[in-house]
Formats: C-alpha cells, structure tokens, sequence
C-alpha cells in the first residue's frame, strides 16, 4: 500500500520509500520536490510567493519559493536524505489570465519560477526536469520509489518528468 | 502600511459582508435582465477562510472551473473574480442563449457569453461598490480562464497571501428555475485601497 499524502497551497511534505506526494492545481504557485534516489527520500512543497523578504506576514514558511525550499531541504535531510544527492524537479508557475498591458502580478508565476531557480542554484541542487509555464494548472505526484514527477492537466495531456 | 484581514474588526467585517450582500443583489438583477427570466438569490455567505479552505467550499481543487478576472481601477485598485463551476457556467450559458448544450467543454460563443455575463455581474457589483462609498471605482476588460479549481483560486490567493494567510470572499446562489447556480465572487483590494476602502465607509478605526 503506498501512502499518499497531499500537500495544500503553502505547504510541504516528506516520505520515503513507497510513498506518494501530490498537490492538486497548481495555478500560478510553483511545486518543487526534492529527491534521493538511494534513500528513496522525498520532498515537495507548494509556495506561492516568490521572497518571504517583500512580504510584512511572512510567518508561514513555506509559502515563499526562498524560505520554503530551505524548509524543505532541512525536512528531506532530516529523513535520511543526502545532501549530495538530491536532484529537484519543478513544475507549476503559470499564468492563468492575462491581461493587455502585463503587470507584476499577473506575471507572478514566471516570477516564483526564477525564485525557485534562484534559490536552488544557492543550495547547489540540481534541477533534472521542470514542466512550468503556459496559462493552465497542473497536479502532481511525486513517487518515492522511482522519483517520477506525474503531471497532469485539462486539456494539456499527461506526462511523466 | 495596509491593513490585514486579520486585523479587521467586527463592524468593519459586517460593512464588508453587507457590500457583498448589496452587490450581489444588484448582479442577480441585472442578470434577471439579461435572460429576461425571473432569478432568485439566496443570501450571500460572506466569508473569511484562510486559503487552505477555499477549494473544498467549490468542490475540490481538481474541479473545472471558470474563473472571469478583472482590475479594479479608480480610487481603489486591486481586482475582481467571479469564479463558478463550469457546470454552473453551462447552466448560465444554457438559460442567455437558449440552447441545451450538455457537453463538458465551452465553445468560443459560451466562452465570450461567459464573459460578458462575468462582466455584468462584476460590473454591478461595483457600481454598488461605488455608490455605497462615493469612490470612483471601474473595472477592466475580463480575463477568462476554464481550468482546475486550484489553479484558477492560485491567483487571488497569491494576491491575498501578500497581505495575510485569509481570503474574503463572498458565495451567491442564483436559482432560474431548475437551474441554480452557484458563483463566488472575491474583492480583492490592493492593499493600500483596502483603508481607502474602509475609510469611505467611515469605519477605519
């Protein structure tokens, strides 16, 4: 039986071995998933925002792509994972409306994408795969034992990262 | 510096929620017009949840939704969405053109329907918005977008999880006949208009 355990807007999550991780709709949010393919460890987190550093209410730390993949990284190494080791996986930022003349907000997820590449290019983890961009949402799941990110979409296909 | 949701008070929620009230009133006869068809409203919940709650109350994060998105522009800025089920919006499109169209999906002529139908609810909304508080209030062009509850909720969330960790937002059942459909609608203030807002109202503290 493996466990499946689901992952809300500015959350985050860890398991091993058999275990499944999945965040329904991702929008503008971006999900990253940390992964140790010897230990089977594995991690993902749903942020919303790009810097805890903009933002007064910044108390939750996993909304934010700085804080919330630093969270996630403690929360893998804590279960087994090494540090060397772990590869990412991306997906997630869209732009679900748009407008004639763009502004900042509406650009958000483009936004939250460069945060998270930022901050893992900082915590020198590489990123093998990342499905983001486009104006539609994703769900995903994360599969401890393989390290396959399913993403899936209305309208925009099914496909394995 | 703004102010938070969390840091409303109790007489500043009940003006919030009776704008709500009023405003969607006001969208629920205008769209009685539209269809030329008696429409009944149950009255507005007006909620504040934090946004973890949100996509369970429209049936999950995976559910198709249509989401019509707009800019407040005036003397307060910020943005409108009124969000219903996709359902709900064959239902609407259904009972404007006159058709019984049972399909899943939205052609071009249902999608520029629900646009317009958004345009009019939200244009209502805040033309009561703005009669209430004497404040100069427009709203843009719509935006649509037919997609997963969740991803179509990721953007005023994201714009309310600048300020805080709650939404406000305001459910409206609108009832033709058979027919009932069930919109959201969720004001969002750039933060600065949120006291600009409160203060038209004579209820900053």
């Amino acid at each position: 039986m493996s466990e499946i355990k689901k992952i809300g807007m500015a959350d985050l999550n860890v398991t091993k071995q058999s275990g499944i991780l999945t965040t329904l709709g991702l929008g503008s949010c971006v999900g990253i998933t940390l992964y140790d393919p010897i230990t089977k460890v594995a991690g993902m987190a749903h942020i919303m925002l790009p810097s805890s550093k903009a933002i007064r209410n910044n108390s939750n730390a996993a909304k934010f792509a700085d804080t919330g993949t630093q969270l996630l990284l403690e929360e893998v190494l804590k279960l087994g994972a090494s540090r060397g080791r772990l590869v990412s996986k991306l997906a997630g930022g869209s732009q679900m409306f748009s407008f004639a003349n763009k502004n900042d907000i509406m650009k958000i997820g483009e936004r939250n994408v460069i945060a998270v590449k930022e901050v893992l290019q900082e915590l020198r983890i590489p990123i093998v795969a990342a499905d983001t961009g486009g104006n539609f949402g994703r769900t995903i799941e994360l599969y401890a034992d393989s390290g396959i990110l399913l993403v899936k979409t209305i309208g925009h296909g099914t496909k394995q990262i | 510096m703004g102010i938070t949701l969390d840091e409303l008070n109790g007489i500043q929620l009940d003006v919030l929620k009776e704008i709500g009230n009023i405003g969607a009133g006001n969208a629920a006869t205008a769209l009685a017009k539209m269809i030329d068809k008696k429409i009944d409203m149950n009255v507005p919940k007006v909620q504040i949840l934090e946004f973890r709650e949100v996509p369970e109350l429209i049936g999950g994060e995976e559910t198709p939704v249509c989401g019509i998105y707009f800019r407040v522009e005036g003397d307060i800025t910020g943005h409108i969405m009124f969000l219903l089920e996709l359902k709900s919006s064959k239902s609407l499109t259904n009972m404007l053109m006159a058709r019984n169209d049972e399909t899943e999906s939205m052609d071009e002529i249902e999608q520029s329907a629900i646009q317009e139908i958004g345009n009019i609810l939200s244009g209502s909304y805040v033309s009561s918005l703005s009669a209430l508080t004497g404040l100069n209030i427009k709203i843009s062009i719509p935006s649509l977008a037919i997609d997963m509850a969740g991803a179509i909720l990721s953007v005023p969330v994201i714009q309310y999880g600048q300020m805080g960790d709650k939404v406000l937002l305001i459910e409206t059942e609108l009832i033709e006949g058979g027919h009932e459909v069930k919109g959201f609608f969720f004001l969002i203030p750039d933060m600065e208009s949120f006291e600009t807002l409160l203060s038209s109202l004579g209820v900053l503290k």
